[in-house]
């Protein structure tokens, strides 16, 4: 019996082995966006930095140790002491820890719920977009850190209040991108087929136009971790986010930091010099991931 | 290098310290002219001194009134009252009548003469207010029968008991004569005006930026002020008023900088600075919800305290923050203070802190409390020294095995979340405008307001009340070590970290003011003066 050419192209391309096709896909991520595949080793490696925190941390990053005072960098201090003579690079260790749970907890859940309403919102059109789409335009007026502290203010600053004052202001952003995207889907032939085999709503959402706006969702999730660890650092900064004595980036800038800035200019500059890497790496990661799935920008 | 700037900033400060230490402008001829400008960090909420409790009535406002006695602008501990209104004064034998001969020639600024009725007015007003007005003092005129104008220049308190603290009392910063004629027709009209018998008249007040004054030309005591007038600016971050003093747009805050300010405008400004430091009346304290578990139980309270390294503590966190001094129930130095070698007899104030937290972890096992507890510490959301405070407070703990979590809370909320009770283990903090046993420890009787760990006590309200009515000054030191060693040590009812330090780094012009144990003293600038 003739094969059809077509389908026994189908059939080679489902038997080539799931993990060759992911290397092949990094690969060819690594050599079309080699920017993005720096900043995705430097954000494997703040993750691989904030598994192992507590292995590799020289110090006890909340142990006061008056002895070591504003210790300039040195062997025994690489990235010197603050003023209560803890380990400033320990606590950078264990500060990552902060920044990721933050960024991603809270990109994460953003995203997520943006997309489902966005989603929704396309899917149910009428009124329900109308009043889904208004609502989201009163979050959208206000900008993202007016909004955070607002909430931070009346939910308080334990670490799950944090992720979620940082969360809410991003999920209208997010819907709003969905639910562009959700728009073209809904308008394709099998949501009509789904529709017309009599799945329920539900189903339709879930099953059928959630995994077709995957490529969206993973740009808002890189896109947002890079501005919800900027958010926590400023909450922190603030004195509205994580508190002392958790190591917290942001919490590091602040207080000492610049009270000290003349005389410990370290206190401040390793924070600092954290945050912008971490955020440029997300950003830059989240560009090229863009890029890579954009259809559109895929050829450039 | 460092070091050498270290000690470079050390001497500019000890020079500053030793002419500090002078009565101010007590050796140079006051030169006559000029505006003082001054940063103050907070917002006065209304004008009437008599029913609100910041600074920011004060150091505005204070130059616009005078008392009827204050505590002398030359006198570092602040515990020494002097005529201000009142020219002299008697006290009857049994300590129950006071009588003040006031001073004839006194006006306020809209030209009516200052009488009896005046003062009359003024102190019914703070100690027998009407229903519906508030009087933040009121409670520490207890001893008050009745206040009585005898003749125009002469007024007279009668008291229930006789009590010690009384003349002291009558010299606080908070109790301004307004004109009895106003309160009668308006008894709310010194809220939103301004009209006293003090060194400088009202000019303007912008809010949230400035307050005016301009000298007096008619006030009582002929040659003063020196000053033509003062400019309040109204600046509350730290790093802008720091600023303000650095680019000399300012001459002084009177309230506080914290160590790494004083030795930036040192570094920046070096002789053109003045260093003025002094213990401050101000105390943070760690109080422990009585009525929450396992802070019921004493050992555990004893525990808490026997944990801190106050002296480490005192030798480190000064370089950091505004706290110094290691004291008890008394601001350390002053006449009523208990001496350094007893205070170390207390629980949490000996020397030998291995065998304090050995102590410690015994009495936490015995309380059935284990290794690795935890709970959370409540804490202002004020960066000095709360802050700095909180984190050595969590780390000294940690030393004997518990585990503390901190929440700050934000400024406005934390008053009303002490008074609820919402917490375990909460920071409490006290500042007093004169140091004087009466007025600082009324807040741990167990009917007090302020007793906010909800300890029931009938032996500290007794030694309370015979602390006040005792009459010899060394009785009363014997009664109030038997209240301290009860509050600190038997009961722990309470803790004391470690008192605040005041450090004013101000422009050298300034002359004539002396730094006190209080940032409420010393803002009638009368005697203080610009050098050229």
């Amino acid at each position: 019996m003739a094969v059809n050419p077509a389908i026994e192209r189908v059939t080679d391309l489902e038997e080539v082995p799931r993990r060759s096709r992911g290397q092949a896909a990094v690969a060819d991520f690594c050599r079309r966006r080699p920017l993005g595949a720096i900043a995705a080793a430097a954000i494997l490696l703040m993750v691989a930095v904030a598994l192992a925190a507590p292995l590799i941390a020289p110090y006890d990053p909340v142990a006061v140790n008056f002895g070591a005072m504003l210790d300039a960098p040195s062997a025994a201090h690489w990235l010197g002491t603050d003023s209560f003579g803890r380990d400033v690079l320990s606590r950078l260790i264990h500060g990552s820890r902060t920044a990721l749970l933050v960024g991603f907890g809270s990109s994460i859940l953003s995203a997520t719920l943006g997309a489902l309403l966005g989603v929704a919102s396309a899917y149910f059109g009428g009124r329900v977009d109308l009043y889904l789409q208004r609502v989201m335009d009163i979050f959208l007026s206000f900008p993202l850190i007016i909004l955070a502290l607002a909430l931070v203010t009346i939910l308080g600053n334990a670490l799950p209040n944090l992720i979620t004052a940082i969360m809410i202001p991003m999920i209208p952003r997010c819907a709003l991108v969905i639910r562009s995207s959700a728009l073209s889907i809904r308008e394709m032939p099998y949501v009509d087929a789904a529709r017309a085999a009599g799945f329920g709503h539900g189903r339709i959402i879930l099953r059928h136009m959630l995994p077709n706006v995957m490529a969206p969702y993973l740009i808002m999730v890189t896109a947002f971790l890079g501005q919800a660890i900027l958010l926590e650092a400023s909450l922190s900064f603030l004195g509205l986010g994580v508190q002392e004595p958790i190591p917290a980036w942001g919490l590091m800038l602040r207080g000492a930091a610049v009270e000290f800035a003349e005389a410990a200019p370290w206190m401040a500059i390793f924070p600092g010099l954290a945050i912008s890497l971490a955020v440029f790496a997300f950003n830059l990661f989240g560009d090229s991931l863009r890029d890579a799935l954009d259809p559109r920008l895929r050829t450039q | 290098m460092q070091a050498i700037i270290s000690s470079t900033l050390a001497a500019v400060v000890a020079i500053g310290l030793l002419l500090g230490a002078q009565p101010v402008g007590a050796q140079e001829k006051p030169r006559y002219g000029g505006e003082l400008l001054f940063v103050v960090p907070s917002q006065p909420p209304s004008y009437d001194a008599h029913q609100e409790e910041t600074f920011g009535v004060i150091h505005p406002m204070a130059a616009h009134y005078s008392t009827l006695l204050r505590v002398d602008p030359f006198e570092k501990t602040g515990t020494k009252p002097i005529g201000d209104l009142a020219e002299s004064w008697t006290i009857s034998k049994d300590g129950l009548t006071y009588t003040f001969k006031l001073r004839k020639s006194v006006k306020f600024h809209d030209g009516a003469q200052m009488t009896s009725k005046d003062v009359k007015a003024s102190y019914d007003k703070i100690i027998f207010p009407p229903a519906g007005l508030k009087s933040s003092r009121k409670a520490t005129y207890g001893s008050v029968e009745a206040v009585e104008a005898v003749d125009p220049y002469t007024v007279r308190f009668r008291l229930k008991w006789p009590e010690s603290s009384f003349l002291l009392n009558l010299s606080s910063p908070w109790n301004w004569i307004y004109r009895a004629e106003t309160l009668e027709k308006d008894i709310r009209w010194y809220e939103k005006n301004v009209n006293g018998t003090g060194p400088f008249t009202f000019v303007e007040h912008v809010k949230g930026s400035h307050w005016v004054g301009k000298k007096n030309p008619d006030y009582w005591d002929k040659g003063k002020p020196y000053l033509d007038g003062y400019r309040a600016l109204f600046i509350s971050a730290s790093a802008p008023q720091v600023a303000a003093i650095r680019g000399e747009r300012a001459h002084i805050q009177f309230r506080g900088f914290s160590p790494a300010e004083r030795d930036q405008l040192v570094h920046a400004l070096g002789p053109k600075i003045t260093v003025q430091e002094s213990p401050w009346d101000c105390v943070l304290m760690v109080a422990m919800h009585h009525e929450k578990k396992p802070f019921d139980d004493k050992r555990v309270r004893r525990a808490l305290t026997l944990a801190l390294d106050r002296y480490e503590g005192s030798k480190n966190l000064s370089k950091i923050t505004i706290v110094r001094d290691v004291g008890g129930i008394q601001v350390p130095g002053t006449p009523y203070a208990t001496p350094p070698e007893e205070l170390q007899k207390v629980a949490g104030y000996g020397k030998d802190i291995n065998k304090s937290r050995a102590e410690a972890k015994r009495l936490l096992r015995e309380a059935g409390v284990p290794e690795g507890f935890s709970f959370t510490f409540k804490n202002r959301g004020i960066p000095h020294p709360y802050e700095p405070i909180g984190v050595w407070l969590i780390d000294q703990w940690r030393q004997i095995g518990l585990n503390v979590k901190q929440e700050f809370i934000e400024a406005s909320a934390y008053h009303p979340m002490l008074k609820r009770g919402d917490f375990e283990v909460a920071m409490d903090f006290a500042c007093g405008f004169i140091v004087e046993p009466d007025l600082d420890l009324g807040r741990f009787v167990s009917d007090s307001d302020a007793n906010y760990g909800k300890h029931k006590d009938k032996v500290i309200d007794e030694l309370y009340l015979k602390q006040g009515r005792a009459v010899d000054a060394e009785e009363r030191k014997k009664i109030l070590r038997q209240f301290e060693k009860r509050l600190l040590d038997e009961e722990a009812h309470i803790m004391y970290t470690l008192w605040w330090h005041r450090i004013i780094p101000h422009s050298s012009k300034v002359k004539g003011w002396t730094i006190t144990p209080a940032h409420y003293l010393n803002n009638q600038l009368d005697t203080v003066w610009l050098a050229e």
